[in-house]
């Protein structure tokens, strides 16, 4: 390991880094605008100049130098300071310094380092060049007079979104960053653009002129729009969520978050429940907390458990699904489910988890996707996967009808007979597979959640059987939820007990008239006409498909007004935190169906968030180990059997409107008619 | 200072473009000068040919150009604005290249320039001012399509114009009594033996 002097302190740094990583390593900020951990060094910012020793006699990049045994380095010298301030000054030529009407003041990388190092007048008095423009689509607002040249925003584009689409037109002063024919980016990560942007080139457009930085209050929290549970930061005013950010978390996202995880938050103003309801002839009619208390008690009282049903929504968090578990239970009913899809999973922990975990991709040497499309599943994942595939040697195949994922991918075929013949050692990607040391198995929903998903799941497992995917040092089951809810779900047990219906029994009950009462606990994508004359309890935040057909609603809290755990989709156990609290009269799920329990008179025994999380953990351990990925038990899953002809299709058929939050979003409209303008432009 | 862009919108693009067979022969051998899968590096080779099969480089030219090295559209398009040689807009049939720099502007460019400007009408000539053209030794300088004609005047600028015109091709080079750099009127030294 080389061993450098960094401003006069000895340090010993792991070979192969830049001197500028060095310098962080040893705790000295560097200024840069162009470098980022996660992109290819530019170093045409220039910012970030040092002196070395030994070298020329002048001052270096320090991002693109990589770092050498007994070199000195300087960071704070005369000469150092006056070439940054030099910079500075050129960097500051055309820039407007209109920071007073722009997004970015107050956390703007070039609005602080001028702090540092920026002069106190212009020496220039030319005019300024004047740049128009963009129109990067409905999320990416662009003023391009801001813009320093500093090139992550088309590194970002070309490296991690895979989209090629993005670059640098013209030379010197002419120079302008343009997709050169004006179109919005085909890419579900355009949103990470504004957290590149050093400066205020590239904002939020839905969130032009609404906040200033410091006014905001920040809770750090976990996404629930896809199943990925990306770590994010909420940023709100008052009660309102103004913004979500990413957090930084290695083994999850990165330092990414998808458009609809950023953006879908306007979904949260519209369509609210903020009072409960009941229905009066025919009509829903605002009622209080009692009245709808007194309508189930009046109904569910006296009823037989096996006449009673609850379905669990896809966002909902652990503590309300156990007090629902609970309160189901007490009420002697074993008609509980949370695969709203169907998906035909219920077997071991480990065969519904990604086992590999997020970092586990990083590993792999061989992935098969069967069934699933992540670039609209979950893109940060799907931008994982092409980071493997970048890093090269990694084939990458898929049975299903997934199109462009942004990396290549060899087509085996659309229907589970393809995935027969690959495990029968039929098709060439077969020895590819034997041959990687870590073989990664990713089944998508759309996969498991038909007809024959258990039969498609028996044929994944023998797969990894045959592959020998699933060892001590290595799992390459991966399953790709589509609902951040499922997998806390499967780990409560939120599936038929004994002689219990799942939820295609339960509509079908409800249509013979042996289900008659139906608790949806924030569950909207299944087919509510299919519910027949049941009487249905809808518990939720937002007024879509199940709200629609309720005759009794309970306002509840959204993701980011309750505290709440949730596990993704590898089996991590992350916490949600409240950022603002629900509107009106909606109250946290959890404590909704402990007020419920008392007026049915089964109270349960919990009173205290603190109570309900000793319960999950007395239910399932797992969840004592928070941010943590608990590995899962392995066993024969799946049902073995036949299979139909039906390609397996993606579970998520449009990115943009995948739940109740992102249906009522305006934004994830415009996302989604931008889309379509596109597609028809090509 | 007007706005700048290098996508010139205000251009008539062209539907479409593909390489006759001539110039595909040519395009097959620039790519072929690379190992395969480096079949990029002969962008510039292929968009000069795609620019002298159509006399500019509409946008339609630059995707077949994407098409053929297997790169994304946004990577041509940023070489062809980086190069001035690469015309983004139509050009008239001899593109006449006016060099300004200094040498070329103390021996007379402005006389040229206005010989030129004058001629253009954007069909036969087509004009425009560039950086120097490092013909300085025989300033001032024209680059007219492929060839430098240099060492001229207004009167000598004419002539060639007038030449080209009519469907001529002037000697290209020194338009006095000069071959190549060496003296006017003949050597002053190293005559004898």
């Amino acid at each position: 390991m080389p061993k450098v002097k960094i401003d006069g302190v000895e340090l010993e740094v792991p070979a192969g880094i830049t001197v500028l990583q060095a310098c962080e390593l040893a705790g000295v900020e560097i200024p840069r605008f162009c470098y980022h951990d996660r992109l290819s060094i530019a170093g045409n910012c220039r910012m970030c100049l040092v002196e070395v020793k030994p070298g020329p006699p002048k001052p270096q990049a320090s991002c693109a130098l990589p770092v050498a045994d007994k070199q000195e380095i300087f960071t704070q010298t005369p000469t150092v300071q006056k070439a940054r301030k030099g910079v500075m000054e050129f960097l500051l030529i055309n820039h407007p310094l209109d920071c007073p009407i722009c997004d970015q003041g107050g956390e703007c990388d070039l609005q602080d380092q001028a702090m540092a190092y920026g002069f106190d007048r212009s020496r220039y008095h030319e005019n300024k060049r004047a740049v128009p423009d963009k129109e990067l689509g409905p999320l990416v607002k662009t003023s391009m007079n801001r813009c320093i040249h500093c090139t992550r925003c088309i590194r970002f584009a070309t490296e991690v979104a895979g989209v090629e689409q993005l670059g640098a037109t013209g030379r010197g002063e002419s120079m302008e960053v343009t997709t050169y024919v004006e179109q919005a980016l085909s890419t579900e990560l355009a949103g990470n653009l504004v957290d590149l942007c050093p400066v205020g080139a590239l904002t939020s457009k839905p969130y032009a002129f609404e906040a200033r930085p410091w006014e905001l209050t920040k809770t750090e929290s976990v996404d629930v729009l896809d199943a990925l549970g990306c770590n994010i930061r909420i940023d709100s005013r008052g009660a309102q969520v103004m913004r979500v950010l990413p957090r930084l978390n290695d083994d999850v996202n990165e330092e990414w978050i998808s458009d609809k995880t950023r953006n879908a938050i306007d979904g949260l103003r519209h369509q609210r429940l903020d009072r409960p309801y009941v229905r009066t002839k025919g009509k829903l009619v605002e009622a209080t907390w009692d009245q709808a208390f007194a309508a189930i008690a009046a109904k569910l009282n006296g009823l037989d458990g096996s006449k009673i049903a609850a379905i669990v929504g896809d966002q909902c968090d652990a503590e309300s699904m156990v007090a629902l578990k609970d309160l189901m239970a007490s009420l002697g009913s074993p008609n509980v489910d949370c695969r709203q899809d169907g998906a035909k999973i219920d077997g071991p922990r480990g065969s519904y988890i990604f086992n590999a975990g997020v970092r586990g991709i990083d590993q792999a040497d061989a992935i098969l996707l069967i069934g699933t499309n992540p670039r609209v599943e979950s893109p940060v994942l799907n931008a994982r996967i092409r980071k493997r595939y970048v890093h090269g040697r990694c084939p990458i195949a898929s049975i299903g009808t997934a199109e462009d994922l942004t990396y290549p991918v060899e087509r085996l075929g659309a229907g589970p007979a393809t995935l027969r013949e690959l495990v029968d050692g039929k098709l060439g990607f077969f020895d590819k597979l034997k041959d990687a040391k870590h073989p990664l198995i990713v089944v998508g929903m759309g996969a498991l959640a038909r007809e024959d998903g258990g039969a498609v799941l028996a044929m994944a497992y023998e797969l990894a059987g045959k592959l020998d995917a699933v060892r001590d040092d290595w799992n390459g089951f991966a399953v790709l939820h589509t609902a951040a809810a499922r997998v806390g779900g499967l780990d409560l047990g939120l599936v038929p007990g004994e002689g219990g219906r799942d939820v295609a029994g339960i509509l079908e009950g409800c249509q013979k008239k042996e289900i008659e009462a139906v608790f949806l606990l924030a569950a909207d994508e299944i087919d509510t006409t299919k519910l027949g004359k049941a009487f249905v309890v809808y518990q939720g935040h937002h007024g879509d498909a199940g709200a629609h057909r309720a005759d009794v609603i309970l306002p509840g809290a959204a993701y980011t007004e309750k505290p709440g755990i949730y596990v993704n989709t590898e089996g991590r156990v992350q916490v949600g935190r409240r950022a603002g609290y629900p509107p009106g009269d909606a109250r946290e799920d959890w404590a909704i169906l402990r007020a419920l329990s008392e007026r049915l008179g089964k109270t349960l025994p919990y009173d205290t968030l603190h109570q309900v999380r000793a319960r999950l953990v007395a239910v399932n351990k797992v969840f004592a180990a928070i941010d943590q990925q608990a590995p899962g038990a392995w066993g024969p899953v799946g049902k073995p059997g036949t299979t139909t002809d039906a390609p397996l299709a993606s579970a998520v058929a449009n990115f943009y409107m995948t739940c109740p939050i992102s249906r009522a979003s305006r934004t994830m409209a415009d996302c989604m008619a931008s889309r379509a303008h596109l597609m028809a432009a090509e | 200072m007007a706005m700048i862009t290098a996508d010139p919108k205000d251009v008539p693009q062209v539907a479409s473009f593909s390489f006759t067979p001539e110039y595909m022969a040519k395009v097959e051998e620039q790519i072929a000068h690379y190992p395969p899968g480096r079949q990029a590096s002969a962008v510039i080779a292929v968009l000069d040919l795609a620019q002298r099969q159509q006399g500019w480089l509409p946008r339609a030219a630059m995707n077949e150009v994407a098409r053929l090295l297997d790169m994304a559209p946004i990577r041509v398009y940023e070489i062809a604005t980086f190069y001035t040689m690469f015309q983004l807009r139509p050009k008239g049939k001899y593109l006449l290249q006016v060099c300004t720099t200094t040498p070329c502007w103390l021996r007379g460019s402005e006389a040229v320039m206005k010989a030129c400007q004058h001629a253009a009408d954007g069909e036969t000539f087509s004009v425009q001012e560039v950086e120097c053209l490092g013909g300085c030794v025989n300033a001032p300088v024209v680059q007219i399509n492929d060839d430098f004609y240099e060492d001229l005047d207004e009167a000598s600028m004419n002539k060639v114009l007038d030449a080209l015109r009519r469907g001529e091709s002037p000697k290209p080079g020194p338009q006095v009594d000069r071959q190549t750099s060496a003296p006017e009127g003949g050597l002053t030294t190293l005559k004898g033996e």
